[in-house]
């Protein structure tokens, strides 16, 4: 019991990386946009995650008896200690692998969190409830936008199929299960997340044929993320990101 | 050259103004009266979106993910009163792309504040409490605007602006009561965001190259020296309540006037500013350039793409 509960906050702290390190991208766009619409587009779904890591980070503070905050969860760890997987933390590039990794993901998270919704741990369940409805709305977006950039001239069809490559990497991490948290599968209080591989290949292949473009079934599967083997892009990440907590510790904000 | 017909028009469109009808996209307008309004709404419109820049350039280091929130969703406000502002604009018969090309080539202005730089994070604090405050005084005024859509605009976009303010004002709340280096920091900020802000309201009346006709033509309804004042007044007593020091030591209650009198602003700056040689004017337009740029390759995307989607259809009906 002693042992589900430190892993079950491991595993909240890993849920609440993913959807911190992702929102900080994304919000790298805010006035970057190719059109305004598109900042606020981006803005939003950047705020749905960071509404997520709170939900995540805050129940995971709770059931540690409130040693830490929210707060003290994202701005004072480092990267080693950071244990999103690595797909959420690559930089924004261009908009094409914005887009391509948003929709890889909002079709993850749409299977994942769906199943979540399943966990006996009530909580876990109410935030994946919430949170499936707005991937469900960002899959919307994201995947007009795969078709028309797939579809639109051979520059825009170019970066889809360099966006494609550049995520052949890190797309496997998704489907790889740490023994841990096996464990906490076993008991119904998360998701396998390697049962939703082939769904998800299923569902990506058929739509990316039609527009004649293919994404390996069999993807390279460098992992790491969930014990804190980074790329290089976190540390700079998190040291633009926990500048003020860092230089100013302990003070309220 | 006037004929007939304009000069009765021009009778009644002046008689709608007196008795303060709205002015809609399709009523007959003076030419001038358009070409006005083109250039106050498309200049509102610009500010929204350049005033993203010095606020997003904190997003990212926000120190608390409810203060990140919060920013972030302010900013995208921001965005959408810009977009809300250029489609009210486009109702004068010109275009987004006019707009943004007169943006960058500069012949269109946007609000000088936003040439100054956010240094620490109190600038976001600052800035939202001053110079959001600031716009709300001008745009309450501006709700009774005689040209429909931008009334309306002024309507819709002020409830969110007094949101940005309280933001900005908690922001500013706790670091003056903070330690002693959050306190310093909110006082600098205000310090150095309080002139800037003062000089939104633009020139004095006097000084004022087209507020004589906007307000005739009640495109204007209150005078910049007035919503200044409107705005010294309001913001004094919050700059007590938070403790801070007066950024301006000539600024006194006056019972006689039943307002705040105050220092001279430096209006060499404001033209300075106005004119393009504040600190960030260059790096503005610059980042907007360089957005707009990259972004080029997927509005081509999305074009080919729709003509590609209607030559499909086109084969599919014949
Ligand atoms: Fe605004
Ligand atoms: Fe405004
Ligand atoms: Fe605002």
């Amino acid at each position: 019991m002693k042992d589900n509960q430190q892993n079950l906050i491991r595993f909240l702290i890993g849920l609440g990386d993913d959807s911190v390190v992702l929102s900080h991208r994304l919000s790298e766009w805010c006035s970057n946009g190719p059109y305004l619409e598109e900042d606020i587009a981006l803005s939003n779904i950047a705020l749905d995650y960071i509404g997520r890591a709170r939900m995540f980070y805050q129940y995971a503070a709770e059931l540690e008896g409130d040693k830490r905050t929210e707060d003290d969860i994202a701005f004072l760890r480092n990267e080693r200690e950071y244990t999103n997987l690595l797909i959420h933390e690559l930089p924004i590039n261009d908009f094409a692998f914005t887009m391509v990794r948003q929709y890889f993901l909002d079709v993850y998270y749409c299977q994942y969190l769906l199943q979540l919704c399943e966990s006996t741990d009530e909580r876990i369940a109410a935030i994946a409830a919430k949170a499936v409805k707005e991937s469900r709305y960002h899959l919307k977006r994201s995947k007009p936008w795969i078709k028309q950039l797939a579809e639109g001239t051979d520059e825009s069809r170019e970066r889809v199929q360099l966006a494609l490559d550049e995520l052949e990497n890190f797309v496997g991490e998704l489907f790889l299960m740490e023994e841990w948290e096996t464990q906490l599968a076993n008991d119904k209080l998360v998701v396998d997340r390697k049962t939703l591989e082939a769904n998800w290949n299923s569902e990506v292949q058929s739509f990316l044929a039609e527009s004649d473009m293919k994404f390996p079934d069999s993807k390279i599967q460098i992992r790491g993320g969930r014990n804190g083997i980074h790329t290089e892009h976190l540390g700079h990440m998190l040291s633009e990101m926990q500048y003020l907590q860092r230089s100013m510790p302990g003070l309220e904000w | 050259m006037q004929t007939v017909n304009d000069a009765e028009e021009q009778l009644k469109f002046d008689q709608r103004i007196i008795d303060e009808q709205k002015i809609e996209p399709t009523d007959w307008m003076p030419d001038a009266y358009r070409q006005n309004l083109i250039r106050q709404m498309s200049q509102h419109a610009h500010s929204e979106v350049i005033g993203m820049q010095p606020e997003g350039n904190w997003i990212t280091r926000a120190p608390t993910l409810r203060r990140k929130a919060v920013l972030l969703s302010k900013v995208q406000d921001e965005a959408g009163h810009g977009l809300y502002l250029y489609s009210a604009t486009e109702s004068l018969g010109i275009t987004r792309s006019d707009l943004i090309e007169a943006l960058q080539s500069g012949t269109a202005k946007y609000a000088s504040i936003f040439n100054y730089p956010t240094l620490t994070w109190a600038d976001m604090g600052a800035i939202g409490w001053l110079v959001d405050g600031a716009a709300i005084v001008n745009q309450i005024s501006l709700q009774r605007t005689s040209y429909g859509p931008y009334a309306r605009a002024m309507v819709r976009i002020c409830k969110e602006e007094s949101f940005h303010q309280r933001q900005g004002y908690e922001i500013m709340t706790v670091l003056a009561k903070g330690s002693a280096e959050q306190k310093q920091m909110a006082q600098d900020a205000m310090n150095r965001n309080w002139w800037p802000s003062l000089m939104m309201f633009g020139p004095h009346d006097s000084d004022s190259a087209h507020s004589g006709k906007s307000m005739k033509w009640k495109i204007k309804r209150v005078s910049n020296d007035q919503l200044r004042q409107k705005f010294i007044d309001q913001t004094v007593p919050q700059i007590e309540e938070l403790g801070l020091d007066m950024p301006d030591p000539e600024l006194k209650w006056n019972e006689e006037r039943g307002s705040y009198d105050s220092g001279e602003i430096n209006w060499e700056e404001f033209y300075q500013v106005i004119n393009g040689s504040g600190p960030c004017n260059y790096q503005r337009i610059k980042h907007h350039k360089k957005a707009h740029k990259e972004g080029e390759w997927v509005r081509e995307a999305v074009r080919a793409y729709q003509e590609k989607q209607n030559a499909k259809k086109q084969t599919n009906v014949a």
